[in-house]
């Protein structure tokens, strides 16, 4: 891919991951984020965060099954800190608009309440990626480790998914769509890897 | 050429909704006032002809006007929240799981014909032709604090009268200790009640002594208008002090029975909904704090107070528990 379009396709990926932070600025300057602005705030922070991370688990898949599309990787780190921003931003508008700084409140609902308590984690799961996520970080890890490391992303998505499920009331299926859509890419890698071994010792025999 | 005609009233005439609600207000608070000194009057005549008298011939739309009179149960010191609110942000699964689609879609319920049968532990199972309900006794102006279980709350000037009223017209037999209320479930009108896996009709239920208080109201309308579908027209009951859930929609049948009736939230998870689900600031939902609230319509940085115990209806009804254990009883 040359040059001047990788600019544009990146200027382009910044302004739709930049997009439901300006939707909601601007919903909150004009006093628009509907009937309950603070559940908007929190289901668009958290909703962006699954959608980022499900796109940044599709890059893989999609490279090995259209090998064409390979210059995708150069799109996976910014899709994934994304993802962490908002998760950030999601945990903040909890302990803002919801816990109103309490610490005491916060340590209780975290003890107490198994979707908050997972939220959390999976906060915390993508932490140290964010933070690894320089390329001096990856020299320094040395390939291997970092990759080792960074498959957290996968237990971390879980934890995201579990804690929408643990969020919404029993028998409502909302969450279903993007839990189907992570459990074929989840599903996709053995199956992916496991033809990539058949076809090599095709080859090879 | 000019296009289309130029409005006959220039802006500058227009009154602001504010100035317009203040003078609704004014003007409603004069009908009503106007109204109870007629009740009052004719108190003597007969009551039956004064339901007659108060609202003659009730038309069926959302939207129409109803007369209405003042009641001196309604809720005063909040701030209305608004109609577009109330309207568009509704919690009415069978329509949608999601606030914005029961406005969009329960256009397609069919509020008349309605009947709501009346059946169990009566004298004599009967049916209620819904004209006849609102016709029954004077439709009153009930401004309610509104307590969702999911921590949000508003304030609704709904119109209706007291449950208990029709439940003496139900002549319920003394064994009677529960009475259960079903909501209109066709899967054909709504398809959308397939987004969840709750098994329907809609069951709610109240202990007879509940349902019995003034506050429990039998509710046809709201803002003085009639009950927009996704509000549960053409008939529901809203119970002040309990979680909104408690308070059926669109309701169908009237069940007196002997013992507790089964109910859908609390059949769908008990541990998180119980059967009497007053609004407790003291006993958290498993998955979260029901300390405090969010007021609809306000800002973000606004919009969270503190959850009153039985809704700020504890003085009304707080009798109705005593000797209970409410963190049990919950």
């Amino acid at each position: 891919m040359n040059r001047p379009l990788l600019i544009a396709l990146k200027s382009a990926v910044w302004l739709a991951c930049l997009w439901p932070l300006g939707w909601l600025l601007w919903g909150a300057a004009t006093n628009n984020l509907g009937p309950d602005p603070t559940a908007t705030i929190t289901f668009a922070t958290g909703l962006a965060t699954l959608r980022l991370l499900t796109l940044s688990l599709a890059i893989t898949p999609v490279r090995r099954l259209l090998p064409r599309l390979g210059w995708l990787i150069k799109f996976r780190r910014l899709l994934g800190l994304f993802a962490f921003f908002y998760a950030t931003l999601h945990l903040g508008t909890y302990v803002a608009l919801y816990a109103g700084f309490d610490l005491n409140a916060m340590a209780a609902d975290i003890a107490k309440r198994r979707f908050i308590t997972i939220g959390l984690t999976a906060w915390l799961l993508l932490l140290p990626l964010a933070a690894t996520s320089t390329s001096w970080s990856i020299r320094k890890l040395g390939g291997k480790r970092w990759n080792r490391l960074h498959r957290l992303v996968y237990l971390a998505a879980v934890c995201g998914v579990i804690h929408y499920w643990w969020q919404v009331k029993p028998g409502v299926l909302t969450p279903l769509t993007i839990t189907v859509i992570l459990g074929v890419l989840f599903a996709a890698r053995p199956i992916q890897a496991w033809n990539q071994r058949r076809r090599f010792r095709a080859a090879t025999a | 050429m000019l296009i289309g005609k130029p409005p006959d009233i220039p802006s500058s005439e227009i009154t602001p909704r504010k100035l317009f609600d203040q003078y609704y207000n004014r003007r409603r608070f004069l009908r009503s006032a106007l109204s109870t000194a007629l009740a009052a009057g004719a108190a003597a005549v007969g009551a039956e002809r004064l339901a007659e008298a108060v609202s003659p011939r009730v038309t069926v739309q959302a939207g129409t006007k109803l007369q209405t009179i003042y009641s001196p149960l309604t809720t005063t010191g909040e701030e209305l929240t608004s109609f577009a609110d109330i309207t568009q942000y509704n919690n009415y699964y069978e329509f949608g799981v999601n606030k914005g689609d029961p406005s969009k879609n329960a256009g397609k319920l069919p509020t008349r014909p309605w009947t709501v049968r009346v059946e169990g532990k009566v004298k004599q199972p009967k049916t209620f032709d819904i004209d006849a309900l609102l016709r029954l006794r004077p439709l009153e102006d009930r401004v309610y604090r509104h307590r969702c279980v999911e921590a949000w709350s508003m304030v609704i000037p709904w119109v209706g009268y007291s449950l208990s009223e029709f439940i003496r017209q139900c002549e319920p037999l003394p064994s009677v200790k529960f009475v259960q209320f079903l909501s209109y479930y066709d899967r054909k009108v709504e398809p959308w009640s397939y987004e969840s896996t709750i098994y329907w009709p809609y069951s709610e239920g109240l202990r007879m002594d509940e349902a019995m208080h003034p506050l429990a109201l039998l509710t046809f309308g709201l803002y003085g208008e009639v009950l927009p579908n996704q509000d549960g027209a053409p008939v529901r009951i809203v119970v002040p002090w309990k979680y909104g859930f408690k308070s059926a929609k669109s309701i169908v049948a009237v069940r007196f029975l002997d013992k507790q009736p089964p109910t859908t939230w609390n059949g769908m998870a008990p541990n998180e909904y119980g059967f009497y689900s007053n609004v407790n600031p003291n006993v958290d939902h498993p998955r979260w704090s029901q300390k405090t609230e969010r007021r609809i319509g306000l800002p973000f940085y606004a919009q969270r107070r503190t959850t009153l115990i039985f809704n700020g209806y504890g003085d009304q009804i707080a009798s109705l528990y005593n000797g209970m254990d409410l963190r049990r009883n919950f």
